[in-house]
């Protein structure tokens, strides 16, 4: 992993219009994706991870999204602002997907060869019985058995678990150098899961490709990411490196995230659960979004919304706990252990003295 | 797949024959006796009996019925009551207006409709859409005789520029574009319905096709609005309009009685009138049993569509 950006997105807003009014789905998201990295944005259902992503490839329905403000910068070319032609040249050459459901998102009336093969021949303009030798080479590379007989199936021929290395092979037919991976999983066994994770952590280092993978699960989140957003009502709240998530997080709402998170090696009786439910987006809350289902809210997340302040240079978080005026709190016990761990961690490794997040961190 | 559809052939046999057997019921049923259509006011008793015994019609029903089976199977449907023409060739002579009117009509509302749905659909909520809609509406509701008068008064009487009706003119041998001529106002007012409600039916089957996770993936992929449309929406699309063409089909054959009697059409709507005031028992069995062949014929016809179409569909 080098350090230039591939992606970047800058203070993207999106809106949706409804017989309601406009809901402020995405509401001033940062984030850049570096070369080779695999980028992994957690958030709840309705947090808008989805929406900016999708943004990203301009996916999103022209009829009722409005794009408010903000850029997404993609080799000195803002994608929001390119004309159609060209964004159709970047989507699936350069940037590609793999969505969520696998049992719906193939054409059940096309043999797979042939949707594999389609944006090879789109972008790349070689003959079908060449993209058609290419396709069941991906096959193959996704792990498909027996490619020269199974490449003529139909998507219906296939269980659940091929059909997303089928998508796979879709979004990799021509390397792309960014791949937004939007809850691969989540319609899958969890043996499954393992198998297209592996696949996928495998195709990334065979490819050099980017991976922006979108997820709830945080599970999955631990065995993919090198870095890890964290989203709530339409922004990034906090953003690290996995271990800076993991193991030092600074935000109530990650803590509150990682708290629920089941673990296998302490004695749990019941499982910590975050109270109350996302804000409406229709009427974003004044102040700090999370503050109402806060229990470490203090009097300004009501008044004023917080500032991302920088925790190490690759660790930043929206929370006024992070003020130096703030008063210290106890986060839940499973982050005191998990932040224990970290420290542990970094005093073996004798760099504790330069990374600021140690100060803070040992607040807990 | 063969052998699917022998099966269905065989099923088809004993569905037919309880057809035959009441249509036949029906036929007989009907109040009014065809022999004193046949014979003078004045005629006596036995002269009517005379003319029930010619026609057949002094046997009990069962044995009636017998032996209309028996003919019908060799393809013998009797002698038309009327004309005393033999029924089978009368039949045919009509059917083949009747498939010329409605088969240029279906074709011609399915070229017109099914790009107007897809672009009703393309242009959800905007003013095409509400346009095509509306028109659509209007296109369903429209009785077809207040249409067929419209269209006489305006274009053959005021204009003067299509026959006011018939196949060809009077005297003439035909020809190909004699026809066309005279088909132009009957298929426009028979198109009237079909376009409105195929364009309806293909406008809501593209709205949801369009809404798919597949059209997603293949917007995705980077392909072009129209192969993304042709390659992948049409074919999906298609399922299920198969379905309205199944049941558009049989109308080949029974689809346009009013019509043909606005525009004296000589097509089987106006046999099966004729023969229904005339108590012609041969003929509206004949009529009847076309019907549910053909009715038999699209039902299959589709169902073997969908196995084309879907490669999830699958007949064993």
């Amino acid at each position: 992993m080098d350090n230039t950006n591939v992606l970047e997105v800058k203070d993207l807003a999106i809106s949706f219009k409804t017989f309601e009014g406009k809901v402020q789905a995405v509401r001033g998201v940062n984030f850049e994706l570096k070369k080779g990295e695999t980028l992994a944005i957690v958030g709840e259902s309705g947090s808008g991870k989805s929406v900016s992503t999708k943004a990203v490839n301009r996916l999103l329905p022209k009829k009722n999204s409005i794009i408010e403000s903000g850029q997404i910068l993609y080799e000195d070319k803002d994608l929001l602002t390119i004309s159609d032609k060209e964004m159709q040249s970047i989507r699936g050459n350069d940037i590609a997907m793999i969505f969520q459901d696998p049992m719906t998102s193939l054409n059940p009336t096309m043999q797979v060869w042939r949707q594999i093969a389609e944006p090879i021949i789109a972008h790349q303009n070689v003959p079908a019985e060449k993209a058609k030798d290419k396709a069941i080479e991906l096959m193959k590379l996704v792990g498909i058995k027996n490619p020269e007989q199974t490449h003529k199936h139909y998507p219906h021929q296939f269980s659940g678990g091929m059909r997303q290395r089928v998508m796979i092979a879709i979004s990799l037919a021509c390397e792309p150098k960014i791949l937004i991976a939007d809850e691969p999983t989540t319609a899958l066994d969890v043996t499954i899961q393992a198998q297209i994770l592996n696949l996928m952590n495998d195709l990334k280092h065979k490819m050099e490709t980017s991976i922006i993978f979108i997820t709830h699960d945080l599970g999955v989140v631990a065995q993919m990411a090198d870095r890890v957003a964290v989203m709530y009502a339409g922004q990034i709240v906090e953003i690290g490196t996995a271990d800076e998530i993991f193991y030092n997080p600074m935000h109530p709402y990650t803590w509150g995230l990682l708290a629920s998170m089941p673990t296998l090696d302490i004695h749990q009786t019941d499982l910590y659960n975050i109270p109350g439910s996302p804000p409406n987006l229709l009427h974003p809350p004044k102040g700090d979004a999370f503050a109402p289902r806060n229990d470490y809210a203090l009097a300004i997340d009501f008044e004023q919304e917080p500032e991302m302040f920088k925790v190490t240079d690759t660790h930043y978080a929206k929370t006024w706990l992070l003020h130096p005026d703030a008063p210290d709190v106890t986060p839940p016990a499973e982050v005191i252990r998990r932040k224990a761990k970290y420290e542990a961690l970094f005093t073996s490794k004798k760099i504790s003295s330069q990374v600021g997040g140690e100060a803070i961190g040992s607040r807990g | 797949m063969q052998k699917y559809i022998a099966k269905r052939l065989i099923t088809a046999i004993p569905v037919l024959f309880m057809i035959s057997i009441g249509a036949f019921l029906m036929v007989n049923l009907t109040p009014g006796n065809p022999a004193e259509l046949y014979v003078t006011p004045d005629a006596t008793a036995e002269q009517i009996a005379a003319t029930e015994r010619a026609l057949g019609l002094d046997q009990p029903l069962p044995i009636q019925y017998i032996s209309w089976l028996g003919r019908a199977l060799t393809l013998d449907f009797g002698n038309s009551f009327s004309t005393r023409y033999a029924v089978l060739p009368i039949v045919v002579s009509r059917l083949v207006p009747t498939v010329i009117l409605m088969g240029s009509t279906l074709l011609f509302s399915y070229i017109v409709a099914i790009p107007l749905g897809i672009i009703s659909a393309r242009k959800q909520g905007t003013w095409i859409d509400n346009l095509l809609t509306g028109g659509s509406f209007v296109g369903v509701s429209i009785p077809n005789f207040f249409l067929g008068l419209g269209l006489i008064y305006i274009f053959a009487v005021q204009l003067g520029w299509f026959p006011t009706g018939g196949m060809i003119e009077l005297g003439s041998s035909g020809g190909f574009f004699e026809v066309v001529h005279h088909l132009v106002l009957p298929v426009f007012v028979l198109s009237a319905f079909y376009i409105a409600n195929m364009a309806r039916y293909m406008r809501s089957t593209m709205i949801q096709v369009y809404g798919e996770n597949y059209m997603r993936t293949a917007t995705a992929k980077g392909l072009a609005e129209k192969t993304i449309l042709s390659k992948h929406g049409l074919r999906n699309a298609l399922i299920p309009v198969i379905t309205v063409i199944g049941t558009d089909l049989p109308r080949l054959v029974g689809g346009a009685i009013v019509t043909e009697q606005i525009f004296q059409w000589p097509g089987l709507g106006r046999l099966t009138i004729t023969a229904i005031q005339q108590r012609d028992y041969p003929i509206l069995m004949a009529v009847t049993i076309l019907s549910a062949v053909v009715v038999l014929a699209a039902n299959l016809l589709v169902d073997i569509m969908y196995a084309v179409v879907d490669p999830r569909i699958k007949y064993n």
